[in-house]
């Protein structure tokens, strides 16, 4: 079967001025399987999210193809949503208006747009939301608007960089079931960036690490063979979850370790 | 601090200031009435010029020629800040060739251009509207420039993966953000096509505020300099305030807009 997205011996380099190109991401191999949920998992600084915008197309390897669903990949991924860590939303719209906005740029006409806008914004969570602005959500509900942003077009592919990581803790748990459950119901291809293990393992099928950058490289591949449907909060309890987490953990420290002593690479 | 209060102390203020305006004219503290009443007129002079003009209606006209200057000014001036920011902003090849040029020019004082637009456009209000113009133009240039310049980027990355293409971008990313700079710029850049226009009055006209200011002073009538300088400040004040109203309602996304109410 083609893959979702799929990356051959992929380089990343960054021109530095006056000095080598900064290779973040050297020799990456990794294949999303249509309808997988794989979470990327690395230290600060090992160019997981500069994986993940080689496959949105918006970074261009050095060397090594990316390939989207069996075609090679030239500009921007029109399959694919992503979900951005800080804020994206437009704040000058109303909530509604970002979300109906993903369809009328497509050509859907305005009135239908923000029918479905508002259907979204339900199944999101946010009822009686749509007149606000951003700056009057907090930081969990504008993601919800955010995904809902994503979702409507319906991508195949979802792309999300440490999408719940500016949020507390309690509400990072409930977003986590809220995207599991909207996964569910159509399973699209996910690549999920975070540098948190436990909702990695928690959330996905699949669990790769990267290594600590410079040059970082795909280190461990870890499948993820929890019941689903699941309960983000519940199934951290399980001993399943316990083993599999002592596993990856393992690898893991190693490369976080190495990354506190020399931290000179770039941001994430 | 209450509404009340604070009203109550601006009233307090103007009070001070006109009781020692008139301590100052009126008795012989600080020396001679006469003399004092040559450079500073009297309160009570002044109130009567600006009653009479406004009993007469004659100053009417005289507001609604500077009103006019000053309108033709802020719009001109900022359609084409508008067109030509948005146009450097986007191709910083260009931008860079002429940005020598673009910040001498600014550097000018417009004063010295006002006798040049007056041999250019005549007497008549287009030499006020050219002088205002120079000085609407770059504030609102350098505010769009800015504002297309610092789109924030992940809302255009995101933009961008939502499948915009660059039309809908200037539409829905970068309009939007550059008006909101052009906007937290509206107050100052009113005023400067009010001061255009009186200035250019001022300096050769044969009608409008800085025209009535400059015929008083012509004659020594101080009375009619300070009636016509009331008669502005009450005039940009009335402005500013329904550029605050104006503001309020197009700004409503603003975070630190909702929080002025």
């Amino acid at each position: 079967m083609v893959s979702a997205v799929s990356l051959r011996a992929v380089d990343i380099s960054f021109n530095v001025t006056g000095k080598a190109p900064f290779r973040a991401v050297a020799n990456a191999d990794l294949d999303v399987a249509k309808g997988e949920f794989v979470a990327i998992v690395g230290p600060t600084g090992s160019g997981k999210s500069t994986l993940l915008n080689a496959a949105a197309g918006l970074l261009k390897p050095s060397a090594g193809v990316v390939e989207i669903h069996g075609k090679p990949l030239s500009g921007l991924n029109r399959e694919a949503g992503y979900l951005f860590q800080a804020d994206a939303l437009m704040p000058w719209k109303t909530s509604r208006d970002n979300v109906a906005i993903a369809l009328e740029i497509a050509g859907t006409p305005r009135r239908e747009a923000l029918a479905r806008a508002d259907e979204w914004l339900v199944r999101v969570g946010l009822r009686g939301f749509g007149d606000r602005y951003p700056h009057m959500l907090s930081g969990g509900q504008r993601k919800r608007v955010a995904m809902a942003q994503v979702l409507i077009r319906d991508p195949a592919i979802l792309l999300m960089d440490e999408p719940f990581g500016p949020l507390d803790a309690q509400t990072r748990l409930i977003m986590g079931d809220l995207l599991l459950d909207l996964w569910q119901q159509d399973r699209k291809a996910v690549m999920f960036v975070t540098h948190d293990l436990e909702e990695a393992i928690s959330l996905s099928d699949r669990v790769v690490i990267l290594s600590t950058g410079p040059d970082a490289r795909i280190m461990g591949d870890f499948p993820i063979g929890l019941e689903r449907p699941r309960d983000v909060s519940e199934i951290k309890l399980t001993p399943e979850f316990q083993s599999l987490h002592r596993d990856i953990w393992h690898i893991l420290k190693e490369q976080v370790l190495k990354a506190y002593g020399h931290s000179t690479g770039m941001k994430a | 601090m209450s509404r009340m209060l604070l009203l109550t102390l601006q009233v307090l203020v103007a009070v001070v200031a006109v009781a020692f305006w008139w301590v100052l004219t009126q008795t012989t503290l600080f020396g001679d009435p006469s003399r004092t009443q040559f450079f500073f007129s009297t309160p009570m002079d002044v109130l009567k010029q600006i009653v009479a003009w406004f009993s007469s209606g004659q100053i009417w006209y005289h507001l609604w020629i500077t009103l006019i200057e000053a309108a033709l000014a802020f719009v001109i001036g900022t359609v084409a800040a508008l067109i030509l920011g948005f146009w450097l902003a986007r191709r910083p090849k260009v931008a860079a060739v002429f940005d020598p040029y673009i910040k001498a020019a600014n550097a000018l004082p417009r004063v010295v251009l006002a006798p040049i637009f007056t041999l250019w456009f005549g007497l008549g209000i287009w030499s006020k509207v050219a002088l205002g113009f120079t000085l609407v133009f770059f504030i609102v240039f350098f505010n769009v420039y800015q504002g297309v310049k610092e789109v924030n980027r992940t809302v255009l990355q995101n933009a961008r993966m939502l499948g915009m293409s660059e039309r809908q971008l200037l539409r829905h990313v970068y309009l939007p953000s550059a008006l909101s700079w052009v906007f937290s710029s509206l107050h100052i850049s009113i005023g400067f096509a009010v001061v255009g226009a009186v200035v250019g009055e001022y300096l050769g006209a044969s009608a409008g505020l800085g025209y009535l200011i400059a015929q008083a002073e012509g004659m020594f009538d101080i009375a009619g300099v300070f009636a016509g300088m009331f008669v502005l400040s009450a005039f940009v004040l009335i402005i500013d305030w329904l550029v605050t109203v104006v503001e309020r309602r197009l700004l409503v996304w603003r975070p630190d807009n909702d929080q002025q109410h």
